[in-house]
């Protein structure tokens, strides 16, 4: 990723600079340059330009779309450590109708249906009424890195940076659904959150997990990211967090909890975020799967996040590369690097363990021995023994990405 | 854009002279402007008024160059899954638009 300004983004950031400047009632100067979107990067693949936008609560962050907002992190923000700070945690929304004011004191978490006794929770009577449990735990975003796919797909074009790693504070969901207590027959748990379509016939966006999965004790309704609120964002006052699944379960600014007895056959889970029933949940690039399933944990992956392409290391004296490797839960047993483009590949140090659903550090110092161009690799390997493909896997929506990584460096005298 | 987190005091306590209870105030935010416009050309005025309804014009400017079957693609998706209100006989005129404007033939793409 690097920083660039074409003629035809100047024009369009000097209109985001005008908008906020008005915005603010600001005549321009010091102060107003702060706050416009001066800033483009352009991710690695066509049409992959983007502006940095502020957000509230947030630090620039790549803006995809605006409305709904969709911002992804820079790639650098994972080479600050392996906790994703909240400022810097990518934002997804699929509705514009999000939520812009939310009073703690008011909100209502509704649990209902096949349960014997409804409930009606504020925030506080969470805090009050169940254990704490805490969990680190990544998020991403099914369609992370969809703008690598090759051939190109249709959907939101992200790079690398729609994923993030945060301490989620909470309560375990089994606790409240047990309060409740679930009704013989109940087959699934429902979730709906205050972010609503523009029209009506727009399909609310609801998700639904297995009941086995819901009663897991690790899936938590989480109200701090952090050691801190959510951000309004990333779900204030209330998210799911289903460690080890794609972010597009960890329903935000919930306040409906529903148990039901039959499938949940809403939009969100019969009809999007389906993957192909395929081993490695692919099938040959530029075809339809033949049938579908909805999207599960995540697949194995890793990154280089102290070099970037582009860089240049010095020959014959050590460089300490370092990065990232994260799994859907087995946990991360072995990261293998690469200084030659894959033919030679040395074990890396893996750094502390902070649970099995976190971002696993890894280091390795090498000295490159002569002056020229590298590829360097990254692969990693779960407890189960699942690894990354060297070649990229497809598939029709661009989801789970995780091929093998390559930066390429220079290496200079 | 800014982010009220000050704290509101109950008056009530007071009166009870047993504590003085602090809770958040409600949590606002306010979202910067969109900035990406459609690029103008014949049909950007259904781009304008049926896809802005829902959505900024970022989720068509930022796609790759798609060929004509995939925007027309696009488009049934948003009319019979999403409800957009199109009316038929503007579809494919605003398949025409995006194919032009955002297909492997625009501008964007022959610059790269």
């Amino acid at each position: 990723m690097r920083s660039s300004q074409s003629p035809r983004h100047g024009l369009i950031n000097r209109r985001v600079f005008l908008q906020q400047t008005a915005w603010f009632g600001l005549a321009g100067g010091a102060l107003g340059s702060k706050l416009s979107a001066d800033d483009t990067v352009t991710l690695p693949f066509a049409n992959g330009e983007r502006s940095l936008v502020k957000y509230p609560q947030k630090r620039p962050l790549i803006r995809l779309t605006a409305r709904p907002p969709q911002l992804e992190t820079p790639f650098n923000v994972f080479n600050e450590g392996v906790i994703t700070p909240n400022d810097a945690f990518f934002v997804r929304y699929h509705l514009a109708g999000i939520p812009l004011e939310v009073d703690v004191e008011t909100l209502r978490v509704e649990v209902k249906g096949k349960v014997d006794t409804p409930l009606s929770l504020s925030v506080a009577d969470l805090k009050k009424g169940f254990e704490p449990a805490e969990v680190v735990a990544v998020n991403q975003c099914s369609g992370n890195s969809r703008g690598f796919s090759n051939p190109r797909v249709p959907g939101g074009q992200l790079g690398n940076g729609a994923m993030g790693n945060a301490r989620w504070r909470g309560v375990r969901l089994k606790d409240v659904l047990e309060k409740a207590g679930v009704a013989a027959g109940a087959k699934q748990v429902v979730f709906n959150g205050l972010d609503k379509p523009v029209i009506g016939k727009t399909p609310d966006f609801i998700k639904s997990l297995e009941l086995d999965h819901a009663l897991d004790s690790e899936v938590l309704l989480a109200y701090e990211m952090n050691g801190e609120d959510l951000p309004m964002l990333n779900g204030y006052p209330l998210r799911l967090v289903v460690p080890g699944y794609y972010g597009t379960y960890w329903v935000k600014h919930v306040n409906e909890i529903t148990v039901v007895d039959e499938a949940f056959p809403g939009f969100w889970m019969s009809a999007a975020y389906r993957i192909p029933d395929t081993a490695g949940a692919c099938v040959p690039p530029g075809t339809a799967a033949k049938s579908t399933v909805p999207i599960g944990r995540f697949n194995v992956r890793s990154f280089i996040t102290s070099l970037a392409d582009g860089a240049t290391l010095p020959a014959q004296r050590e460089t300490l590369v370092r990065g990232i490797a994260f799994d859907g839960g087995a946990g991360i047993s072995e990261v293998l690097f690469s200084a030659d483009g894959g033919r030679v590949w040395n074990a890396a140090q893996l750094g502390k363990d902070l649970g099995k659903y976190s971002f696993r550090e890894w280091t390795i110092a090498f000295a490159p021995a002569a002056t020229g161009a590298l590829e360097l690799k990254v692969k990693a390997t779960n407890r189960l023994g699942e690894s990354q493909p060297l070649e990229p896997l497809w598939n029709p929506a661009g989801y789970m990405r995780n091929v093998v990584e390559t930066v390429k460096v220079n290496v200079a005298g | 854009m800014k982010t009220n987190r000050k704290f509101a005091w109950y008056a009530g306590v007071y009166a009870t002279g047993v504590a003085v209870t602090a809770w958040a105030a409600p949590l606002k935010i306010e979202l910067p402007p969109e900035s990406v416009v459609f690029k103008n050309a014949p049909g950007a005025e259904i781009a304008a008024g049926q896809c802005l309804l829902c959505h900024s014009a970022e989720y068509i400017t930022t796609q790759p160059p798609l060929a004509r079957a995939a925007w027309k693609a696009g488009v049934e998706k948003m009319q019979l899954k999403y409800g957009a209100p199109l009316p038929a006989e503007q579809v494919e005129a605003l398949v025409d638009y995006l194919t032009k404007s955002y297909g492997p033939d625009s501008a964007a793409a022959s610059s790269k």
